[in-house]
C-alpha cells in the first residue's frame, strides 16, 4: 500500500466575493510508498510549502483527496487530525522550532506527551532519551536551545520528529539555517534515517541538497513539472569527508 | 495531556517569568487578603456586640416604662410579683430601681449608681460574690438597710480593705456592707461594670424614691429559644395586671435581649457585607489582571502554540494548558493572600484592640472565588491560543 496518495489536490487561498484568488495547488497528483526519500523543489510562491502543509496535515486541501496510509484525511475531525500529526507525523523545520528555554530532552518529549493514551513519565523518558542517542546527542540532552549549535539544534528537532515512530518525516528546508559542514551532518543523517527505512519527504531549493534524496519532485505554478529518481545520489557522509578535509588543511 | 503534566506545565511558566507573575497575582493576593481580613474584623466587632450584650444577663427581659415617658411610669413591685407567680416560661425576676447616689463610707465619698434589687437579681446578672452573701428574701421583705457593693465602690472608699462588714452611707442612712462582688472589669462600651451599690429594692423605695415605682422589672427566661414566648407571657400578665382595656397600648415596653443582640450586630453586619463588596472589586480588578498578562502570554508563545500543535495537541489540549496556567496562577494568588491576611489577622488580636475572627469555611470560599477567578478571566486567553492557525503560528516570529 502507498503510504500516501494526493488525488487532484488543489489549495486555493483568497476571498470569494470579488477579491483574488490565489491559486496555491492547482491540481496534484502525487504518490509516495514507504521507505522513499523524496526531495520537493521549487521556487518560492511554486506552492512547495502548501504542499508540505497539506502533507503534514496542518492543512487542508480546498479540493481533491488526500490518503494518509489509506485514510482520507480531508473527512477527519480536527481532534482525529491531530492524532494523525501525533502518531503518523513528524516534523522538521527550518527555524528548528524547539521550545525555548526547555531541555533538549524535555523538547523531544513533547510528542509523547500529546500521545493518546496514557504512559508513565519514565517511559515517556526512555524514549526521548533513546531518541537522542539516535541523533548522537546522549551528551546534550540537559541543554536548553541556546546552548547548542544550530546542527544541534536540528539533531534535537529530528529526534522529536522520531520519537514517536511515524510513518513519515516532513522537513521544510532542514538546512536552510545551517552552514555547509552541518547542512552535511543533517544530511547524512537524513540517509542513515532513510537506510533504516523511514520515509523522509523533504522540501528544499537547493539543487546541492536536493540530491542526497532519491526522488525529486519539482513544484511549479501549483502543479507537478517534473517527477523522477534522481540517478546517482549523493552520499552525505562521504561529501562531508571530503569537505572536512578541504577545511582542515 | 495529563493533569499531572499540565500543572507542572504551569508552575514551570509561572516561574519562569518569577518577577511578572508575582505582579499578576498581587491583584489576587490583595483582593483576596482583604476580603478575608475586612470579614474577620466585621465578624469580630460582630461578636463583641453580641458578647457585650450577653454580659448584661443570660436570657434576659427587660421590662421598662415606655420609651420617653418616664412619667407615665406604673411598674411596680406588685407587677413584679405576679410575674413571677404566673410566668411558666420565667426563671427568675427582679424588680429594680436604679438611682445615682454620693455614697459615703470608709475613707471618702463616692459617686456611683445605686441599684434596688430582689434576691433574683444575682442569677439574672450572673453576679459572683467575691467574698461575703446577696441580698436575701429576708432583707428584703424585713427592708434590712444592707448593700452589697463592687469592687470599684469598695477600692475607692475602703481603699486595700474589701469593705465587707463595714457601713457606708446612702443618703444619711447607714447600710451595712454584706458581701463584695466578683470584679467583672469594663465592658466593651467601655462601662465599668463594678462601680455599682446593691440594696434591698424595698429599702431602696423607701430611701431613694418618691414614689413607689420601677425602674426597670428584669426577668430570666427559661431558656433563649423561649425568649419570644416568655416575652407573650409577661406582656399579658403585666397588661392585667395593669388592668388595660383591649383596645389600650401597652404603658410599658419589653426589650427582648436577642432583639436587642439582632438589632446592634445588623448594623455591623451591614458593615461587614458592604466592606466585603469593596474587597471583591479589587478581587475582580486582579483577576482582570490575571486576563491581561495571559493574553501577552499567548502572543508571546505563539510559536510554541504553534509547535505543540504541529506535534498532535489537539486545540482542547491547547486551551487546558492555558487555562490551568490562569488557574494555577489565581490559586497561588489566593494562597498567599489567605496566609497573609491570617498573619494580620493574628497580628491585629496580639497588638490591637481590634477582634478579628477568620471564619474556616470563609477561607475555602476565598480560595474558591480566586480559582474561579481564574477559570473566568483565563477562558477568554485560552479560547484565543487554542484558536490560533498552527500554519500562521509557526511562521511568527
Amino acid at each position: 500500500m502507498s503510504l500516501l496518495v494526493m488525488e487532484g489536490l488543489r489549495r486555493y487561498y483568497g476571498t470569494g466575493n470579488g477579491g483574488v484568488t490565489v491559486k496555491a495547488l492547482d491540481g496534484i497528483d502525487l504518490e509516495i510508498q514507504p521507505g522513499e526519500f523524496v526531495a520537493i523543489m521549487g521556487a518560492s510562491g511554486s506552492g512547495k510549502t502548501t504542499l508540505m502543509n497539506i502533507m503534514g496535515c496542518l492543512d487542508l486541501p480546498t479540493e481533491g483527496k488526500y490518503y494518509l496510509e489509506g485514510i482520507d484525511v480531508t473527512t477527519l475531525d480536527p481532534d482525529r487530525i491531530a492524532e494523525i500529526r501525533n502518531a503518523k507525523i513528524g516534523f522538521v523545520f527550518q527555524s528548528f522550532n524547539l521550545l525555548p528555554r526547555t531541555t533538549a530532552l524535555e523538547n523531544v518529549e513533547l510528542p509523547l506527551l500529546y500521545r493518546r493514551g496514557t504512559q508513565s513519565s519514565r517511559a515517556i523518558r526512555e524514549q526521548a532519551m533513546e531518541a537522542l542517542s539516535r541523533v548522537g546527542l546522549q551528551d546534550r540532552m540537559d541543554h536548553v536551545p541556546s546552548q547548542l549549535s544550530g546542527g544541534q539544534q536540528q539533531r534535537v528537532a529530528i529526534a522529536r520528529a522520531l520519537v514517536n515512530r511515524p510513518s513519515l518525516i516532513l522537513a521544510d528546508e532542514p538546512t536552510g539555517n545551517l552552514d555547509t559542514e552541518m547542512s552535511l551532518e543533517i544530511m547524512s543523517l537524513f540517509q542513515e534515517l532513510h537506510g533504516s527505512g523511514i520515509t523522509i519527504v523533504m522540501v528544499t531549493h537547493e539543487p546541492d541538497i536536493a540530491r542526497f534524496a532519491r526522488r525529486r519532485v519539482v513544484v511549479r505554478d501549483g502543479m507537478i513539472l517534473q517527477d523522477g529518481p534522481i540517478p546517482e545520489p549523493s552520499r552525505a557522509e562521504e561529501v562531508l569527508k571530503r569537505f572536512r578535509e578541504e577545511h582542515t588543511l | 495531556m495529563k493533569p499531572t503534566v499540565l500543572v507542572k506545565l504551569s508552575f514551570r511558566s509561572i516561574f519562569r517569568n518569577r518577577m511578572r507573575s508575582l505582579l499578576t497575582t498581587l491583584g489576587i493576593i490583595i483582593g483576596v487578603s482583604s476580603v478575608i481580613i475586612m470579614v474577620a474584623i466585621g465578624e469580630g466587632s460582630q461578636a463583641q456586640i453580641r458578647d457585650t450584650i450577653n454580659s448584661m444577663g443570660s436570657n434576659l427581659l427587660i421590662v421598662m416604662p415606655p420609651r420617653g415617658r418616664f412619667d407615665a411610669n406604673r411598674l411596680t413591685q406588685k407587677d413584679a410579683e405576679r410575674i413571677r407567680a404566673e410566668a411558666t416560661l420565667v426563671s427568675a425576676v427582679s424588680g429594680t430601681l436604679r438611682r445615682s447616689v454620693t455614697v459615703v463610707g470608709g475613707t471618702g465619698n463616692w459617686s456611683t449608681t445605686v441599684y434596688g434589687v430582689e434576691p433574683d437579681y444575682q442569677a439574672i446578672k450572673e453576679w459572683q460574690l467575691q467574698e461575703g452573701e446577696f441580698i436575701s428574701e429576708q432583707d428584703v421583705k424585713a427592708r434590712r438597710k444592707i448593700a452589697v457593693i463592687g469592687t470599684t465602690v469598695a477600692k475607692n472608699l475602703f481603699g486595700s480593705e474589701t469593705g465587707v462588714g463595714e457601713t457606708i452611707r446612702i443618703g444619711n442612712a447607714p447600710f451595712q456592707v454584706i458581701g463584695l462582688l466578683k470584679s467583672r472589669g469594663t465592658n466593651s462600651m467601655g462601662q465599668d461594670q463594678d462601680d455599682v451599690v446593691l440594696v434591698p429594692l424595698t429599702t431602696a423605695l423607701i430611701r431613694l424614691s418618691r414614689n413607689n415605682y420601677l425602674s426597670t422589672i428584669e426577668i430570666s427566661a427559661v431558656s433563649e429559644d423561649k425568649m419570644t414566648e416568655a416575652q407573650a407571657e409577661v406582656e399579658g400578665i403585666l397588661r392585667e395586671s395593669h388592668r388595660l382595656p383591649d383596645d389600650r397600648e401597652n404603658d410599658f415596653e419589653i426589650l427582648n435581649q436577642s432583639q436587642i443582640i439582632e438589632v446592634a450586630s445588623s448594623t455591623a453586619k451591614i458593615l461587614t457585607i458592604l466592606l466585603a463588596c469593596i474587597a471583591a472589586v479589587s478581587l475582580v480588578v486582579g483577576g482582570i489582571g490575571i486576563m491581561n498578562i495571559m493574553l501577552v502570554s499567548v502572543t508571546e508563545r505563539t510559536r510554541e502554540i504553534g509547535v505543540r500543535l504541529a506535534v498532535g495537541a489537539r486545540r482542547k489540549d491547547i486551551m487546558l494548558q492555558f487555562l490551568t496556567e490562569s488557574i494555577v496562577l489565581s490559586l497561588l494568588g489566593g494562597v498567599i493572600g489567605i496566609l497573609f491576611s491570617l498573619g494580620v489577622v493574628a497580628g491585629l488580636g496580639k497588638f490591637s484592640p481590634i477582634r478579628a475572627i477568620v471564619n474556616p469555611l470563609f477561607i475555602l470560599i476565598s480560595a474558591g472565588f480566586a480559582g474561579s477567578v481564574g477559570v473566568f478571566f483565563g477562558y477568554y486567553p485560552a479560547r484565543k491560543a487554542s484558536g490560533l492557525n498552527p500554519i500562521e503560528a509557526l511562521r511568527t516570529e
